[in-house]
């Protein structure tokens, strides 16, 4: 609880109704899309304006309150968990699109629209933002920018920060920093705006975005491929980008995920293939044409199964089904369902869902596997019970051997879905410790007394690595 | 005490099975007007699981969050652990009512309403006759005059100036059968579910229901011994009685001996394919209460299954024809194309969608009287969606949507310029060709 005076201070600047400290909007905010996460602020803030931001951050300098950002709360790190209490600050309200300008292909929003609005303003003037996390109907973007959201487009079109061209953000001491702008080249001092991307709302609360537009490709295609050899999906995903193609999309399933999605939406997929790959193209419509047919080969070399070509628009609804209902497939398995977040490059699928199929073997789980093959980004997802605390410390050492088997094949602890709680007692695997004393240097000079966003990012302790044992 | 009453009702399995996404969130119509995360799907279920958790103490806050809920479970087709969030809140609404002190007046109005009117149909003839006696005899003339409506909350008013004319004979007696034979080959036997309100304010659209469905090749039943639902008092907590109500239902159309039930109120519909989970822990009628709800459809369904859509012979007169889905035939029966389809067979009617013409209208059974000012923006912002169809005939599926779109289009200043029609008159209407129409009469 607050004194009285410092939530009146703070009820002067958003209003009675967009400050709350009543126990149900406490719970309402005391948990994010993490599973097993939970904490409550002591009081839960909705401003309106970039200045209520301002007025808020100050009231909560002056008494030391820590700050917590929220956008729609769809993060899978436990970012937004307000682990020592204190203020969420929710930006929803915050949702309008300021400029569409289509001279400079820009788009300026603020931080609480939803990443789908602005992927339907702008294709509306045949324009596009390629940024499409799977969550995009509910985040917003202010949480895109502070995780640097990545999504199936991200192989060929990148991910959030390769479209962030400017912020306008709110500083510990209140302060407003401006970064960038409509400008393509600006190499005037540090790329603040680039530390902001995926500084999951540890340096600043950013209040505004410009983020880059292209033109929107002309057509788009689909199609499937099934392998009954894992390591034959992998060399085909290889074989595609050694062939100068790069895919839109080009996503994985394992067998464990096809059986699940199979069972639940009866699509006719063959349960007993090893591996499905999706492979999209989007551009012209020669060129789309032109790739479909040599990716088909490519396939077809590596002993694809069947391959299953989208012609019409239903076909390709039908064939993006599979990948779609991958995760409400596997939730709707058991009680509780941790999706987690392991990259490698890309070369090294094959033997990283290996590895993480051993790793789910020895510890007697229920693991699956489905992501974006093109860019390495795997989400190994366990079924399990949070209720059952045997289990869920089995599966928290599996998880342990799976982060530290992608570090060893190059890859990271986390290729979208961010460090926040979660991942922190791993994160000095993948920087080291000189790494992290750099990192902890530029927290203090954004946030010299720790208040936004405290306990993320940097965790108390490292967790020891574990052995891998790969008999 | 409504602590212990949540956690005895509440299913944590289920509790458990939501993974906080936040999928549901875009569907919730509360929370996309108030952008509150403890007025959306996710929060409503992580204040129940709080309690059961012993997180928090269930206080007048989380009654009125959960009372703020329409229950159109636009959240349940949306989310992809497949909660069955319209269960949860039922299930919470139950344990609200078991431990509410309610004041005296509420407590008998619930009581007449809930034990005295709804489950016993010959009382709800009686009081549409009554009804019709204001009607008719000119008091409503003079009560309209005298403005005492006024003293009304506004609500009530504007349902008294949309009410349908009401009727003091079901269907049963204005038919004078029970067995009404099907035209031409008799293809199925179907049961008739008349509903309660439906069978006194709307006894035209259940003549044209067994009309449609007599000439479609049904031989229809009107089970006797039939009362309503039980959604309502479902939905306001009262889930033992609504269990009363189930039971007797589903003895009515075994006796009947039925291939189908078929009900033309998607609220009424929903419901009764509810009743095996509501007789779940009921061992001695679970397994009749699933043979019931395996057989429960729309009329909808059963019109598109059995009539060519060629054979419609069309409207008197072209009209443009816009749809505004029923939320419990939509997200609980899953029913969505059939109607459309309908729609786009008539000759001389032109269907335009209507946006988001599957957001809930703010009618939800009795909300738009407890939740004026919700149900009233709800309503507010559909009635700017419907304008810009620029329809001639607003078409919906069940009673109270049909009501909530009259008092909409009153209330936008749309009448003159379009009706609101339940979706079976405007079939009625539009007939069949090849002459195989039935003769009933009421
Ligand atoms: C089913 C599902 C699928 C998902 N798929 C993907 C995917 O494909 N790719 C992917 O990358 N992620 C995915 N995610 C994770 C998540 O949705 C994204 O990371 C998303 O960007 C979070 O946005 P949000 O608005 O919900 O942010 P929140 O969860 O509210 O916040 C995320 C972090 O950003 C900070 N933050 C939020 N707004 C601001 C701001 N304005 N200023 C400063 N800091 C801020 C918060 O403090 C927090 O640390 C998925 C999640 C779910 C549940
Ligand atoms: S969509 Fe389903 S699982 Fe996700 S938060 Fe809503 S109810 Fe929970
Ligand atoms: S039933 Fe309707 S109002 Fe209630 S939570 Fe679900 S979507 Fe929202």
């Amino acid at each position: 609880m607050l004194p009285e005076h410092i939530r009146s201070e703070l009820c002067a600047i958003v209003g009675e109704k967009h400050c709350l400290d009543r126990q149900e909007a406490l719970v309402a905010y005391s948990y994010d899309a993490t599973p097993m996460q939970q904490s409550l602020p002591d009081v839960v803030v909705m401003p309106q304006s970039t200045e209520e931001v301002q007025q808020v951050m100050r009231v909560a300098a002056k008494h030391q309150i820590p700050i917590v950002t929220r956008g729609a709360g769809s993060n899978l790190c436990a970012g937004t968990i307000p682990v020592g209490g204190g203020i969420v600050l929710v930006l929803n309200r915050m949702n309008q699109i300021v400029e569409i300008d289509e001279q400079n292909l820009t788009i300026t929003v603020q931080p609480g629209v939803r990443t789908a609005d602005i992927h339907q303003a702008v294709e509306a003037r045949g324009l596009f933002y390629p940024p499409d996390p799977g969550s995009m109907v509910i985040s917003t973007i202010g949480g895109n920018i502070a995780l640097n959201s990545g999504g199936l487009r991200g192989l060929k079109y990148g991910t959030t920060k390769d479209y962030v061209l400017g912020l306008e953000a709110v500083l510990p001491n209140g302060e407003v920093i401006r970064t960038g702008g409509k400008l393509m080249k600006d190499v005037a001092g540090y790329d603040l705006t680039k530390l902001l991307v995926g500084s999951e709302g540890t340096l600043a609360i950013i209040t505004q975005a410009i983020l880059k537009l292209i033109p929107k490709p002309q057509t788009q295609r689909v199609m499937l491929a099934m392998y009954a050899d894992m390591a034959q999906a992998a060399r085909s995903v290889s074989d595609i980008i050694a062939g100068r193609i790069i895919p839109g999309t080009l996503e994985f399933l394992d067998q464990g995920t096809i059986r699940v999605v199979e069972d639940f939406k009866q699509i006719g997929l063959p349960t007993d293939v090893a591996a499905i790959l999706l492979i999209g193209q989007d551009g012209d419509a020669e060129s789309v044409d032109r790739d479909m047919e040599k990716i088909a080969a490519i396939c077809k070399k590596n002993e694809a199964v069947q391959i299953k070509v989208a012609t019409t628009p239903e076909e390709a609804d039908e064939v993006m089904t599979a990948r779609r209902s991958a995760l409400a497939a596997l939730s709707r398995m058991r009680p509780t369902t941790i999706l987690e977040d392991a990259t490698v490059p890309r070369a090294q699928i094959a033997p990283m869902v290996a590895a993480i199929q051993s790793i789910t073997e020895r510890y007697g789980l229920h693991i699956c596997t489905f992501g974006h093959a093109g860019d390495g980004n795997l989400h190994p997802t366990c079924m399990t019970d949070a209720r059952n605390h045997e289990e869920i410390e089995r599966v928290e050492e599996a998880f342990a051997e799976i982060f530290d088997a992608a570090i060893n094949l190059g890859g990271t602890i986390t290729g979208e879905h961010g460090v926040g709680i979660v991942k922190a007692p791993y994160l000095e695997w993948k920087v080291g410790a000189a790494g992290i004393e750099v990192m902890k240097g530029i927290k203090r000079a954004f946030d010299p007394h720790n208040l936004l966003n405290p306990g993320k990012m940097f965790a108390k302790e490292t967790r020891n690595r574990v052995v891998i044992d790969r008999a | 005490m409504l602590k212990e009453a949540l956690i005895e009702k509440l299913d944590y399995e289920e509790l458990s099975n939501c993974m906080r996404c936040g999928f549901c969130q875009p569907a919730c119509p509360t929370f996309r007007e108030t952008g509150y995360e403890a007025a959306s799907p996710r929060g409503r279920i992580a204040l129940m699981k709080a309690v059961a958790d012993g997180v928090m103490q269930p206080d007048q806050d989380f009654v009125d969050q959960m009372n703020l809920c329409l229950g159109c479970r636009a959240c349940e087709p949306v989310c992809p652990a497949g909660v069955p969030y319209g269960q949860l809140i039922e299930q919470t609404r139950e344990a609200i009512e078991e431990v509410q002190e309610h004041p005296t007046w509420v407590k008998a109005v619930r009581k007449v309403a809930f034990t005295h009117l709804f489950p016993r149909q010959d009382r709800m003839y009686r009081l549409g006759s009554m009804l019709r006696f204001y009607q008719r005899s000119g008091i409503q003339k003079a009560v309209r005059k005298l403005g005492v409506l006024r003293i009304l909350p506004k609500q009530m008013g504007e349902m008294e100036a949309i009410m349908p004319e009401a009727s003091g004979r079901g269907i049963r007696e204005f038919l004078g059968a029970t067995v009404i034979p099907a035209v031409g080959e008799r293809k199925r036997r179907v049961g008739m579910f008349h509903g309660c309100i439906m069978d006194v304010l709307f006894s035209e659209t259940n003549l044209n229901t067994v009309r449609l469905l007599t000439e479609a090749g049904c031989e229809v039943v009107i089970a006797q011994g039939q009362v309503c639902c039980g959604a309502l008092h479902a939905h306001s907590g009262e889930r033992e009685e609504a269990r009363n109500l189930a039971r007797k239902n589903i003895e009515a159309f075994t006796k009947a001996g039925v291939d189908v039930i078929v009900s033309n109120a998607g609220g009424c519909g929903a419901m009764l394919q509810e009743y095996n989970h509501l007789l779940e822990n009921d061992p001695q009628w679970h397994e009749s209460a699933k043979w019931f709800s395996s057989r429960v459809k729309d009329i909808s369904e059963l019109l598109v299954e059995l009539v060519e859509p060629d054979a419609w012979a069309g409207l008197p007169e072209s009209k443009r024809v816009t749809y505004q889905s029923s939320c419990h035939l939509r997200n609980g029966m899953k029913v969505t194309k059939e109607p459309v389809n309908l729609l786009q067979s008539i000759p001389n009617a032109t269907y335009v969608p209507l946006r988001e013409g599957d957001r809930c209208c703010g009618s939800a059974g009795i909300y738009n009287l407890v939740q004026p000012e919700m149900a009233g923006n709800l309503l507010d912002e559909k009635m700017g969606h419907v304008a810009a169809t620029q329809a001639d005939i607003l078409v919906t599926s069940n009673p109270g949507c049909l009501l909530q779109m009259k008092a909409g289009i009153k209330r936008a200043g749309l009448e003159g310029q379009m009706e609101a029609v339940h979706i079976v008159d405007l079939l009625a209407g539009a007939r069949r060709k090849n002459g195989t129409s039935s003769d009933l009469q009421a």
